[in-house]
């Protein structure tokens, strides 16, 4: 197995679990952790398999640094959002309700 | 032509250019600036639009660097016929956030830069001709629009912002794990240089990847059952940004999903996805017709409708899809008659639904008493736009639903009309909902006030271009026909 290909691995396995976290964990800071945890699995996909014939390719390296850059913003901005969220509700967390439910109130 | 005056890179400096020049203005300011530049855009657009019917699709190499190395901006037909409908949609409701934030202050501190950046991403998106700047442009438009979503402030439409942001960057990951397995698969990640790789040779990957982009698109556009996200923010935000986000932004992950299956992936189309896909189109217009007729809110009535409208343009999948050329042409020019008409009734629909609810002082259908009498066009406008939502002659709708009927028939799919017939009566049964209500006399201790004239005009407008669109579609779809890439 080469190398590339244990990055790739690694990186489908955090894809996972940051999946997981995103879908399944109520507390929002936990969540934007998530997310930043199925970036990083991206990521890390993407330079592992970018390797062709076993050199080093710059373009997935660019695009990598480029994807961090996007995840750095919109996690300040999920971040903000929470903050504010805590700050007029007093809670760390989206309201429990189906995706329907809460149509008809305010 | 010199490079520097060709309008493709300026269709995306111009409005990153004013929306930073508005934030640096202060809170609040820049609107005139907006307009002005917005409708320089349009004429940008308007000039790229003839460039396009006279010499086919263009591509500009940004800098002077070109693909590989560089990044490269194509504008085909159907990319320019979405920039028209971005810019023609952004002008008039430029116009009506100025009056409306005149009205209605909430939320006005920083609606001008975000718009800015909004059509900056948006404009970006139509012309990126790569897969990683799609991610890049896909990004800074969620960015955006969960900024729009979220400036009223308010513990619902911070709740209903974080809820969006989460799923678009759920979407966006998808698209981002598709780019890094087709980058593995092929070595590169441009359109032109992929299309032909594809139809050669297919891995595993690629079909994993294909399916990955797909269901990132349909999340971020909100198509049932993905659509949990959409009524609370579009229905909690200002009636500007609403009307930018319904009629804009959902449209724009929309002509992603048609692009790539049109183009990249159309050797991996089957009958079965397509079928897939208008299932899911068809539920959602069942679906959120329904729910659109139980709101009592206003807003959340015309958010439903947009969860609704969506429904629509998936149609065009099954009906595109291994099907006779002419049955297929027909199915994709309906689909973006719809997407055109649906933008710019639904931006209308919002806007005079803003005005009606600064003019009652509350967001309630059942109190929309008076309206008839003192805000007569604005009621006409909101029934016009209805006029284009329920597909009736001689709307954009109506054209884009006959478009999709010829195709339906010529393919022997005939459930899709009875769909599409279903959608149509439950359009006019939520449409004439609101119009009963309005015309009925003011309630006894509720007031109407009188609401600025630019809200009226420019809700008016764009109704009313939603059914000129009907009368003269022909060049707009002489437009879209204009190739790909030579």
């Amino acid at each position: 197995m080469s190398v590339g290909l244990l990055y790739a691995l690694a990186g489908a396995a955090l894809v996972a679990i940051g999946l997981a976290g995103l879908l399944l964990l109520p507390q929002l800071l936990r969540k934007i952790l998530a997310f930043n945890i199925l970036g990083s699995g991206a990521f890390l996909i993407l330079v592992g398999l970018g390797q062709r014939d076993g050199g080093i390719d710059p373009v997935p390296q660019a695009m990598v640094l480029t994807g961090i850059v996007v995840a750095i913003a919109a996690t300040a901005l999920a971040l903000a959002l929470a903050r504010q969220l805590l700050d007029l509700s007093g809670r760390m967390r989206l309201p429990e309700d189906g995706p329907d439910a809460g149509a008809a109130d305010d | 032509m010199t490079d520097f005056l060709d309008p493709l890179p300026w269709l995306i400096m111009l409005p990153l250019a004013w929306g930073t020049l508005a934030f640096v203005l202060g809170p609040g300011r820049g609107g005139r600036l907006a307009i002005a530049a917005i409708a320089l855009q349009g004429l940008l657009v308007l000039q790229l639009a003839g460039q396009l019917l006279a010499g086919g699709a263009r591509v500009h190499a940004v800098g002077g660097w070109g693909a590989p190395l560089g990044i490269d901006l194509l504008a085909d037909g159907l990319a320019a016929v979405m920039l028209l409908l971005a810019q023609a949609v952004a002008l008039p409701l430029a116009i009506y956030a100025r009056g409306y934030f005149a009205a209605q202050p909430k939320g006005r501190e920083l609606f001008w830069p975000m718009t800015g950046y909004l059509l900056a991403a948006l404009n970006a998106l139509f012309l990126s001709a790569d897969l990683f700047n799609i991610y890049v442009t896909l990004e800074l438009l969620g960015l955006a629009a969960v900024g729009l979503v979220a400036i009223a402030g308010g513990q619902a439409p911070v709740t209903a912002a974080l809820r969006y942001l989460l799923a678009t960057l759920l979407g966006s990951g998808a698209w981002l794990l598709g780019v890094a397995l087709i980058y593995g698969s092929y070595g590169s990640v441009s359109l032109a240089i992929l299309a032909p790789l594809v139809g050669a040779d297919a891995p595993l990957a690629a079909t994993l990847a294909a399916a990955l982009m797909l269901a990132g698109l349909l999340l971020k556009t909100a198509l049932f059952p993905f659509h949990f996200w959409l009524p609370p923010a579009h229905g909690g935000a200002p009636a500007p940004v609403s009307a930018l986000l319904s009629a804009l932004v959902i449209k724009a992950t929309f002509y992603l999903v048609l692009r790539l299956w049109l183009e990249l992936f159309a050797p991996l189309t089957t009958v079965a996805a397509a079928q897939l896909l208008g299932i899911l189109g068809a539920a959602a217009i069942l679906w959120g017709s329904a729910l659109a007729l139980a709101q009592t809110r206003l807003k959340m009535l015309v958010a439903y409708s947009t969860v609704a409208q969506v429904g629509y343009l998936f149609l065009l999948f099954p009906l595109a899809t291994l099907v006779p050329p002419d049955a297929a042409e027909s199915a994709v020019q309906g689909g973006v008659m719809q997407a055109v008409a649906h933008g710019l009734a639904k931006a209308a629909m919002f806007a005079a639904a803003g005005s009606m609810i600064v003019a009652t002082g509350r967001d309630d259908i059942g109190r929309l008493g008076g309206v008839g009498a003192h805000l007569p066009l604005t009621l006409f406008s909101f029934g016009l736009a209805g006029v284009t939502l329920m597909g009736l002659p001689p709307s954009g709708g109506f054209s884009a639903k006959w478009l999709l009927l010829r195709a339906a028939l010529e393919t022997g799919q005939w459930w899709w009309v009875a769909v599409m017939i279903a959608g149509g009566l439950l359009t006019a049964a939520y449409v004439f909902k609101v119009l009963r209500r309005a015309f009925l006399p003011v309630a006894s201790g509720d007031r109407v006030t009188r609401v600025p004239r630019t809200l009226e005009f420019s809700a008016f407008a764009l109704a009313l271009a939603a059914i000129l669109l009907g009368l003269f579609g022909a060049p707009l779809l002489a437009l879209l026909a204009v190739g790909g890439a030579a």
